[in-house]
């Protein structure tokens, strides 16, 4: 193994254990399985109606709560990765060791996606297992509901990134926790109501549906509604927005780049910011 | 000792804003020698420490550490050689002893075996299974010094290291640091404990609003703050005035009474008068020189008129 990718591995493996410790990784596991097998007992009642199954059902019942849900979780995980280290004490000691501050950053970052990854994989995974069970066998949307897991990792990845940025602006603490959640309310709630007021006082006379996809993809929990909702025909077809411009498949790629873009260029601002960053 | 300067530093400025914390510091540390900063609260120790360290870049100025600029990507392999004690060292409380050293012997490519080792020499084993926050502040401290020690550094940084120690914990200490010397090891310490720092010391850097005012070994320091060396002599009883008389022909007699005579030197004719007390033959039974103190050199340069 690489001096790099050994330092990186030992500074996750801290960061699982901690997640272990504190119970972060039980009580997200718990969260996510238990609101995920309600919504999907609840939101398969209609299945019969409509000819989709209880996952493809799931998949939309489960975009919407993660789409809140699991950008707090990766916010709660970062918002003190770097502040919190420096309010405590404990950066000074570590920067003394042969460590870069990028390996410091890509350490919590792999960490903290491994413990995102394990509660969607334990959370998410277990309600796919029992209703393949409860449809007797039936596998049909598998695809779709696994393609929401691994977007729904994504979007952690983003907010994770999103999270070490504010935890490398922040001087203090209290000042990140208060940024992690504005940066929620800013990027999960508010601009989808500033969109729709702004679509609803436009009245269809500025905003194209070009414009509008592109203004859904340039924010990440609208690109993963996006990816989640128009990626799978079926899926796209029960709520009803394949109108958006993005067909089956081809959808898919837009929201993922945007996605991916949404993880990249946090995480390279937050290194830059913290190389300069002295003690 | 290793002539070759471990640590270089040249004209480093550091400034936050207007306020200077560090004014053209220029000092050398050489292979195998035990370097002390001294200097009242807020000199800019510890900054100097940081810079050494890399941990802070200066605003002006040259630094080099093993040859390399600490705060350089090049540096960060280095640092496998160092070894750091913070002024109050923070750990992650939820750890216990074994595991925050077993974490930071694996960053630092150390084996287990030396984790044991570390532990043992600071006399922690048997805490070694206790939650970092159930440890009082020596074990803490003790705990910080393991850290510092692990892989046995070529460099080790110590910031007011025996601060809040009982003094077995201190005597502890110094030992350990005398075992790491022995073995080649350059110790870089900030210290306020002057008396307990003035032996461990080869070098003295004292730090002044920023400033190095003076910087030597302990009879360097003396001699450069022009302090004397006071020197008891012994006489035979009967012999007191004649031997003043004889001895204040060469230096400063100071006090005269029956058995004894207490006079002063400086740091460069010590030698002198040494031969010429020598010369009195055996009417003289003993003799005693004290050397000036570092907290008195510490005081003179701290009241001098200097930055």
């Amino acid at each position: 193994m690489s001096g790099s990718l050994r330092t990186i591995t030992i500074l996750a493996t801290k960061e699982v254990r901690d997640g272990l410790r504190n119970r972060w990784v039980a009580a997200t596991i718990l969260l996510l399985g238990t609101l995920a097998l309600a919504l999907s007992i609840l939101g398969s009642a209609p299945t019969g109606e409509v000819r989709v199954t209880a996952l493809q059902v799931s998949v939309v019942s489960l975009t919407s709560l993660s789409m809140y849900l699991v950008p707090l979780i990766a916010l709660m995980l970062a918002f003190d990765a770097l502040v919190g280290e420096f309010e405590h004490g404990t950066m000074l000691l570590l920067l003394t060791y042969p460590v870069s501050r990028w390996q410091i950053i890509a350490g919590k970052f792999f960490g903290h996606t491994a413990i995102l990854l394990v509660a969607i994989l334990v959370g998410y995974g277990s309600v796919l297992g029992i209703l393949i069970l409860a449809g007797d066998g039936d596998t049909t949307g598998w695809q779709a509901y696994t393609a929401m897991m691994a977007s729904s990792l994504l979007l952690g990845c983003v907010f994770l990134a999103v999270g070490y940025l504010i935890s490398a602006l922040a001087r203090e603490r209290a000042v990140a926790i208060g940024a992690a959640v504005g940066a929620w309310l800013m990027l999960v709630v508010l601009y989808d109501l500033g969109l729709l007021s702004a679509l609803m006082i436009d009245e269809g006379k500025y905003i194209s549906e070009g414009l509008f996809t592109v203004l859904m993809l340039v924010n990440p929990a609208d690109a993963y509604r996006l990816f989640n909702f128009s990626g799978f025909g079926e899926v796209g077809r029960l709520i009803g927005v394949t109108g958006t411009g993005t067909g089956f498949g081809s959808g898919m790629v837009a929201p993922l780049v945007a996605m991916g873009l949404w993880v990249v260029i946090p995480l390279m601002v937050t290194v830059a910011r913290f190389h300069r960053r002295e003690l | 000792m290793n002539r070759d300067p471990v640590i270089k530093l040249e004209a480093v400025d550091k400034r936050y804003g207007k306020n200077v914390v560090v004014d053209s510091m220029g000092l050398q540390v050489h292979g195998g020698e035990c370097f002390v900063l001294v200097g009242h609260n807020g000199a800019g120790k510890t900054t100097v420490m940081k810079i050494m360290l890399g941990l802070t870049r200066p605003s002006a100025g040259q630094v080099q550490v093993l040859g390399e600029d600490p705060a350089s990507h090049a540096f960060v392999g280095r640092r496998e050689s160092l070894g750091y004690l913070p002024e109050s060292a923070s750990f992650y409380p939820h750890m216990t002893g074994r595991e925050l050293l077993g974490y930071y012997a694996r960053l630092k490519g150390v084996s287990r075996t030396e984790v044991a080792r570390c532990l043992e020499q600071v006399g922690l084993q048997k805490a070694a299974t206790g939650r970092l926050h159930t440890y009082s502040k020596g074990m803490r401290q003790r705990l910080g010094l393991a850290q510092a020690i692990l892989g046995m550094p070529r460099l080790l940084f110590l910031d007011e290291p025996t601060t809040g120690l009982d003094p077995l914990l201190r005597r502890d200490f110094y030992q350990i640091i005398g075992d790491l010397r022995a073995s080649g090891t350059t110790v870089v310490i900030s210290s306020h404990a002057l008396s307990e720092i003035e032996v461990q010391a080869d070098r003295i850097a004292v730090v002044k609003h920023g400033r190095l005012v003076a910087c030597g070994s302990l009879p360097d320091l003396g001699r450069q703050a022009g302090l004397p060396v006071r020197t008891r002599v012994a006489v035979a009883a009967g012999n007191a005035t004649r031997i003043a008389g004889q001895l204040a022909a060469h230096t400063r007699i100071d006090r005269v009474n029956d058995r004894s005579v207490d006079l002063t030197c400086s740091e460069d004719n010590k030698m002198s008068v040494l031969r010429h007390i020598a010369d009195l033959g055996d009417s003289v039974l003993d003799v005693s020189m004290t050397a000036p103190r570092l907290d008195e050199i510490y005081l003179h340069f701290m009241n001098g008129d200097g930055p």
